[in-house]
């Protein structure tokens, strides 16, 4: 299936914005519309936003009003960093449950829902395996909030799938992002002028480079992938080669008993290391792609080249600081450069008929086809 | 969508043809993904392992012919020693002795992952966590030599007076293993190990305190403190590898026969003692061979 009206949540995230950056380059895609509580944060051309809390009635409305037929769902919260885990919560567990609810129904026109979670999912345990696979399962129970949210959401997206076989339903689940313009944990952590680690531990970590992120969403929202994909960049490598690769001093100071403890006090000193980053500074993590490779997406960067590409933005950031404001959402602006005819779009072409005209028409004529008798008032003719 | 299999064993979905979308090498890494280290390797392969191999242990080896020079295969040793000197020894031996020298995985018990230190060497000297889908990957998909001790820490910690009686190889999961990535079975027998760090007691309470696997002692543990991890007495060592067990020709999916797999891993675990017991009866004397 094709998918042409795009409902993108989420779009405030980083993930959502450059995935509605990204898709609007597509001249298949007639509409896409974002929603979120907050204004979006990256410039968009032509995305409408509506800004709207996670209630399913009203995004049911959006839904059937714009006839949505692909929802991409990037508005899992996957860092303890950014927010409280309580808002956490309201927004993994009850927000996706909502969005599923707006997605279901008899006379849904939603044909693929992609879900963005995390390769947090598989925990960070002493007895997993070097490179977790899709159909693998956790073994322990989840031991963070985040974690326990992800789990739980990721269940609620599975019995959508099980309850609407006839919907494509996508789950990636993405290794840490690393760029300039994504905040995690670990971005964090590798921005410090030295970098902490567990004494007589170096884990095995694998990351996927922000073009990477809003590449695959793209990919799963231009092709028809039902199931679970990993996604991550080729390469896992040990932190003290992460920290190499920086530049950076490494200091092993966290000691290997007793780590929790001494996280508050490191965290006074202006380090903060988010519970669920806990155990994986100690086992790590390493995702199979394979799976994501097979179905025809190519990554661009590699573990080490992201890595790379993390060094380069840290040696420019201090010196890019006060270059460039930070974007600003004005709705007023950006309602008039939509829809005002006095907004000249391109003033070189003459006149061409808009993507949502042609698609109108398209729909008026395939109907003129069908009952030659039938013209439906109000169409455009 | 799919349904996650309970199993947490080796992917179905990973078949044969994924094998080409395996991560390129990158020439400008030190490590590789399972974090092994070429280069601390080496400085371990030319002090300790050079010394142990060719002075302390004088180690013998026959019948390395038996180790196929291309495609996986899965070595199958007895394990013994506080601290084991038997996989390094195997594993510089197939590098000394064998016509394609090839670079040998041990599969080690999950403890070492969680332990300070342990933790942060062992995948650097080319050890990989025992999980059942780290081997599928090193056997199947990669096509390396990996070398487990079935009898795990069974083996290892038992006392000088059990020595070469050989442990209840696990439950059979080295076979399984095997089978599900179609390479043969290399059985291999060392005699050495067992005199070159008995174990002639363990020590329940300062095991607890420790947090270690156990807390034995040894001639030279715990008084010589961490230092005693490297001091072993110089028995003579004997290697020797016997005809390959081959997996492929045993039906379509000879896993699923669990009596077929406990019935080859009883017959590996027979063949080792059979050879163990034929080495000790040659043998003149521990020290000298």
């Amino acid at each position: 299936m094709r998918s042409r009206r795009i409902l993108i949540t989420g779009l405030s995230t980083y993930w959502g914005g450059r995935l509605a950056q990204t898709l609007e380059a597509d001249d298949e895609v007639d509409a896409i519309i974002g929603i979120d509580r907050r204004p979006p944060k990256v410039e968009l051309e032509r995305t409408e936003f509506v800004q709207v809390a996670d209630h399913h009635t009203l995004i049911r409305r959006i839904v059937q009003g714009a006839e949505i037929d692909t929802v991409v769902d990037t508005r899992l919260v996957i860092d303890s960093i950014t927010t409280t885990p309580r808002k956490a919560h309201e927004n993994n567990v009850i927000g996706t449950m909502n969005i599923l609810a707006a997605c279901g129904g008899v006379d849904t026109t939603v044909r693929k829902v992609v879900f963005r979670s995390s390769a947090a999912w598989y925990g960070s345990e002493q007895d997993d395996p070097a490179f977790f696979t899709e159909d693998m399962t956790r073994r322990h129970p989840a031991r963070t909030p985040i974690e326990r949210d992800i789990v739980e959401a990721e269940s609620s997206v599975r019995d959508f799938a099980a309850r609407h076989p006839e919907t494509t339903v996508t789950v990636l689940r993405f290794a840490h992002g690393l760029g300039p313009d994504v905040r995690t944990g670990f971005s964090e952590l590798l921005a410090l002028p030295v970098v902490p680690m567990i004494l007589g531990f170096d884990p095995r970590l694998q990351f996927v480079h922000e073009d990477d992120i809003a590449g695959a969403l793209a990919h799963a929202v231009a092709h028809d992938l039902p199931g679970i994909y990993n996604v991550a960049a080729d390469g896992v490598l040990a932190l003290s080669e992460v920290i190499g690769l920086l530049r950076k001093p490494a200091a092993p100071i966290l000691p290997p008993w007793g780590t929790g403890l001494v996280l508050p006090v490191i965290r006074r000193l202006g380090v903060r290391i988010p519970p669920e980053m806990r155990n994986e500074l100690r086992f790590g993590r390493g995702l199979d792609n394979r799976r994501l490779k097979a179905s025809g997406y190519r990554l661009r960067y590699t573990t080490r080249e992201t890595i790379e590409r993390l060094r380069e933005h840290q040696r420019l950031a201090p010196l890019l600081r006060d270059a460039a404001g930070p974007y600003r959402y004005e709705r007023e602006v950006e309602d008039f450069l939509r829809w005002s005819p006095s907004v000249r779009r391109d003033p070189d072409a003459e006149w061409r008929p808009t993507r949502e005209q042609i698609a109108q028409l398209r729909r008026t004529l395939d109907a003129l086809e069908q009952d030659p008798q039938r013209i439906e008032p109000g169409e455009p003719s | 969508m799919a349904q996650p299999t309970p199993d947490h064993g080796p992917s179905a979905l990973a078949p044969a043809d994924r094998r080409d979308l395996l991560p390129a090498i990158e020439p400008e890494r030190q490590l590789d993904d399972w974090g092994f280290s070429e280069r601390v390797d080496r400085v371990f392969d030319r002090t300790l392992y050079e010394f142990y191999y060719r002075v302390w242990f004088r180690c013998e080896v026959e019948g390395i012919e038996h180790v196929p020079s291309a495609g996986g295969a899965l070595l199958v040793s007895n394990h013994a020693g506080a601290l084991p000197p038997d996989a390094a020894m195997i594993t510089k031996a197939v590098r000394e002795e064998h016509p394609h020298p090839r670079p040998v995985r041990p599969l080690v018990e999950n403890f070492f992952k969680g332990y300070p230190g342990f933790s942060m060497l062992l995948p650097k000297i080319g050890c990989v966590p025992a999980h059942p889908a780290n081997a599928h990957r090193l056997l199947h998909d990669e096509g390396q030599l990996a070398l487990v001790f079935p009898e795990g820490r069974k083996g290892s910690e038992k006392l000088y007076k059990d020595r070469y009686r050989l442990r209840r190889f696990g439950r059979g999961g080295f076979v399984e293993t095997a089978m599900r990535a179609r390479v043969p079975i290399v059985p291999v027998a060392v005699v050495g190990a067992e005199e070159a760090q008995p174990i002639f007691a363990h020590v329940g309470v300062f095991q607890k305190l420790t947090r270690l696997i156990y807390f034995p002692i040894t001639p030279t543990f715990p008084h010589l403190g961490p230092l005693a991890l490297f001091a072993f007495l110089p028995a003579k060592f004997r290697i020797r590898f016997l005809p390959p067990v081959r997996t492929d020709a045993m039906g379509d999916e000879p896993w699923d026969d669990s009596g077929l797999v406990q019935e080859v891993a009883h017959e590996i675990r027979a063949r080792i003692q059979e050879e163990l017991f034929d080495m000790l009866a040659q043998r003149e004397s521990v020290w000298l061979g």
